[in-house]
């Protein structure tokens, strides 16, 4: 299996806070990536720094053997690395399936005043995607009217739009209600297979994560504290203590 | 070498005309600043404020004249107007533009430029159009001999010290305000993020207003004290107001500090202008703007937002 | 649907302003000064999508009025004269647009604001070239190789304005409903996403400031053709907050709406200044006040909430 994504001893801070001390990971082409760890462990830090968002003060990332650091966003979209957002990033203006629309139109011409943004072949693809979503009812929807969970998937629809060769998904079930959560999960991970997508994704949700991810790294303090299999690092006792353990002793069962 | 023992003069009154220009012009600007920070909009009719307070104290300064009142009131004149035009013009517009916050920020401007039209036209009905000349403020100071590489420049002693003399003690109590005083606080609080302030208990609209007019005296009496130097002509609302907008632009916005410093450096490139390349006296502002923004977008000390995604 | 109700409106708005012209002489001048706004306002309204307000577009205009008159004595044919100014203002459009294109909201503004004004005081204090605040007067100029009399070249600048409003009415709705068109309301919206489509925020907001100083100068000759007298006040920063007032007022819901603004405007201005010789801008400053007030769609939506409110009452049984 060949590296999709290398990065080499990122490192960033903000203030005194170390956001990257010290980042060594490889993404393997094909695999779901999953990235655990605490609020500001710098997660989304990481995210920013390979989609040209933040640049790093020293170390490299490397994208199917070419350097990224440096390039815009709009140079490393071109490269095939897409992103969804923890804040959803859509156009509010814009009713879902225009919103999917434009991303479409990004990929396949943009610049063409004459042509109108629906036109049938971006229209019909754009509403294949949004039923992957399951979004088809609130299509022609403004996103303003949406709620987080809607805002949250069209946002990733928008990504996926972009037929990128990585994803990288800052916390994409967050907001998503706990009932479809999984289905819609299930339905991402069936796309991404299909098309061969390489994915990162944040994710709070441990069943989330060892249900879809082929890898788990767990981030804290801007490093990388454990990577491996979900089954060996999710029963990991240092993890359970740093990551989940706060969560399991919440929880009335897990304290028995 | 020469070229200064030839021209020496001519600069020392480019610099001692600017200092005058520049203090006129802070007055303006940093209210502009204020009541851009509480409402976060430019308000376009701020240089309508400029050019009823200059009209308003030369008014009250001559009918303090023919009443007999002591010459010290022409002085008394210019605070006076000031207050009057602050108290009179803050507070309603303020609540009007209140009431349109909710809207887009385009139609917020341009509630300001419907103020500004009929401030202009409001001014023209009450002062006319022919100028108004009122300057017993500065005859009343008399001239002072300035030396200035070893020549000496007869200036007013009016523009030398009580112009700028206004402006740094405006400077110095609104950054003490700002930093030392509960208002101030409460000011700032409102200027970074309105929805919070408002949540910790502090009156935002009471605070709102309170700046606006606060803003609004400020300008009205940069134009009461600028009446004494030059006439008052219909468009001259229209002129500050351009000019403002370029030194709170090239500033940066919200800088208090940042808005003085600039207002300095307009204002002597402006005189500068007048005196050796007098046709562009009137674009040297735009263009000390066009190449601050050009090299730093935010203003010389603005500071760039980060959104966070 | 909606497109077929805005050519009827068109069509029947034009053939009014013909039959008015007819009826009425001193209205030819009036619309036709409209209209030149009405296209130039097309291009405040293009930038409005994005979020973005000029406050010195009155630069393009008076810009390309100017290469009308400097023009005219040497190429006295309207229909070179057109696409000159067009041209002209469109380079400089270009020149500029690639460094204001690079800020947003108060610094777009306010540097166009700046810039128009760096222009006015050009055209103010270089006598020698442009007779300074006196202006220059139009040469005559001919139509197809014939000479025009001031008569008939106030009738062909009423026919080009409303081809041309015809024609980039129709351009610049088939231009908005394109994706580069949607890239406006959603640089307004998130402009960082679309940077992360991989799509440049800064060209697609160059593309639409390039065709709104094109507009312009083509609004620009229309003006030089209708008053045949040019000057600086053209380009002073009030021309140009009085073409974002026109936008608001008509609204920027429709490529109609700037028509619509640019008449009411003017008839406003005409009958306030005969009614109120001192206090025409009061009033029209308050019209304004009102319009945002109250019916912050502008014209073009209080039009269109009657024509619903007269189809809802037909459908009734």
């Amino acid at each position: 299996m060949s590296v999709c994504l290398s990065a080499r001893g990122l490192h960033l801070a903000f203030g005194g806070v170390r956001a990257a001390d010290g980042i060594d990971l490889d993404v393997m082409t094909g695999e779901f990536l999953a990235i655990i760890g605490p609020n500001g462990a710098g997660k989304t830090t990481f995210i920013n720094m390979t989609t040209g968002y933040l640049k790093p003060l020293a170390g490299s990332i490397t994208f199917s053997g070419q350097s990224i650091i440096g390039l815009t966003p709009r140079r490393i979209v071109e490269l095939g690395i897409a992103r969804s957002f923890q804040l959803p990033q859509v156009f509010l203006e814009h009713s879902v399936l225009e919103n999917v629309a434009l991303a479409i139109a990004a990929r396949t011409g943009f610049w063409k005043p004459s042509r109108p943004l629906l036109s049938p072949d971006v229209a019909a693809e754009a509403h294949d995607i949004i039923a992957k979503f399951g979004l088809a009812d609130i299509a022609d929807r403004g996103a303003d009217t949406l709620n987080e969970g809607a805002r949250k998937l069209t946002d990733i629809a928008m990504a996926l739009a972009l037929r990128p060769r990585l994803l990288l998904m800052d916390e994409p079930t967050s907001g998503v209600a706990a009932a479809d959560k999984m289905e819609v999960v299930a339905t991402l991970a069936r796309v991404l297979r299909e098309a061969g997508v390489t994915a990162v994704f944040v994710e709070h949700d441990m069943e989330v994560v060892d249900r879809f991810a082929d890898r788990v790294a767990v981030w804290s303090q801007g490093r990388i504290s454990a990577l491996g299999t979900p089954g060996a690092v999710l029963s990991d006792p240092r993890v359970q203590r740093d990551v989940i353990g706060t969560r399991l002793v919440e929880a009335p069962h897990a304290s028995a | 070498m020469s070229w200064f023992s030839d021209n020496g003069l001519l600069l020392g009154l480019a610099t001692l005309d600017g200092l005058s220009y520049a203090a006129a012009i802070f007055m303006v600007a940093v209210g502009l600043n204020l009541i851009f920070g509480v409402l976060r909009v430019l308000n376009i009719a701020h240089g309508s404020f400029y050019a009823i307070g200059g009209y308003s104290a030369a008014s009250l300064g001559l009918m303090f004249a023919a009443r007999g009142l002591p010459a010290w009131a022409a002085f008394a004149a210019l605070a006076i107007a000031a207050a009057i035009v602050g108290v009179l013009l803050g507070p309603p517009i303020a609540r009007l533009l209140r009431r349109t916050q909710h809207q887009e920020p385009v139609l917020q401007l341009l509630v300001t430029f419907g103020l500004f039209m009929i401030l202009e036209d409001l001014q023209k009905l009450i002062w006319g159009v022919q100028p108004i000349v009122f300057d017993r403020p500065l005859k009343l100071l008399g001239n002072v001999d300035v030396p200035f590489a070893g020549d000496l420049i007869p200036f007013t002693r009016y523009q030398l010290f009580v112009l700028p003399g206004i402006a740094i003690v405006t400077l110095v109590a609104l950054a003490w305000t700002l930093r030392r005083t509960l208002f101030g606080r409460m000011l700032v609080a409102v200027t970074v993020d309105r929805e919070a302030a408002i949540s910790q208990g502090i009156d935002a609209d009471r605070i709102t207003m309170v700046t606006f007019t606060i803003g609004t005296a400020l300008a009205a009496l940069g134009g009461a004290l600028s009446s004494a130097t030059a006439s008052l002509v219909p468009g001259v609302g229209a002129q500050t107001i351009v000019l403002s907008f370029a030194v709170v632009a090239t500033a940066g916005l919200g800088q208090v500090e940042g808005a003085a410093i600039t207002a300095l450096l307009i204002g002597l490139g402006r005189s500068t202008a007048i005196y050796f390349a007098p046709e562009l006296e009137v674009v040297i502002p735009y263009l000390i703007m066009v190449g601050v923004l050009l090299i730093r977008p935010q203003g010389l000390f603005g500071v760039i937002e980060t959104r966070r995604i | 649907m909606m497109r077929a109700r805005e050519i009827l409106v068109a069509a029947v708005a034009a053939a009014a302003i013909l039959l008015l012209t007819l009826a009425v002489p001193w209205l030819r001048f009036v619309f036709t000064i409209a209209i030149a706004k009405g296209i130039t306002v097309l291009g405040i309204l293009v930038l409005l999508r994005a979020g973005q307000v000029s406050f010195g577009h009155a630069l393009y205009l008076s810009f390309g009025a100017y290469i009308v008159a400097f023009a005219a004595p040497f190429c006295p044919e309207a229909l070179l004269l057109l696409p000159l100014a067009a041209l002209g203002a469109t380079l400089l459009g270009l020149v500029i647009g690639l460094f204001v294109s690079r800020y947003r909201d108060i610094f777009f503004g306010m540097l166009n604001l700046a810039l128009s004004m760096v222009f006015y005081s050009t055209l103010e204090k270089f006598y020698s070239i442009t007779h300074g605040t006196d202006g220059i007067r139009l040469a005559r100029t001919t139509f197809l190789g014939m000479t025009l009399t001031p008569e008939t070249q106030a009738w062909t600048a009423l026919g080009l304005a409303l081809l041309l409003a015809a024609v980039f009415a129709i351009l610049v709705r088939i231009y908005l409903e394109s994706p580069m068109g949607h890239g406006l309301s959603a640089i307004k919206t998130r402009e960082a996403r679309l940077e992360f489509m991989g799509i440049s925020a800064q060209r697609v907001l160059l593309a639409a400031y390039v065709l709104s100083a094109f507009m312009a100068g083509c609004g620009g000759f229309i003006v030089a053709m209708a008053t045949r007298q040019v000057t600086p006040s053209l380009a002073y920063w009030t021309a140009s907050g009085e073409l974002v007032f026109i936008a608001i007022l008509g609204g920027t819901g429709s490529v109609l709406g700037p028509f619509l603004g640019a008449i009411a405007y003017e008839l406003t201005r005409v009958y306030a200044a005969a009614l109120f010789a001192e206090g025409w801008q009061m009033i029209l400053g308050a019209v304004l006040l009102l319009v945002i007030l109250f019916a912050p769609g502008g014209l073009w939506s209080i039009l269109r909430r009657m024509a619903r409110q007269r189809v809802g009452r037909d459908a009734r049984p």
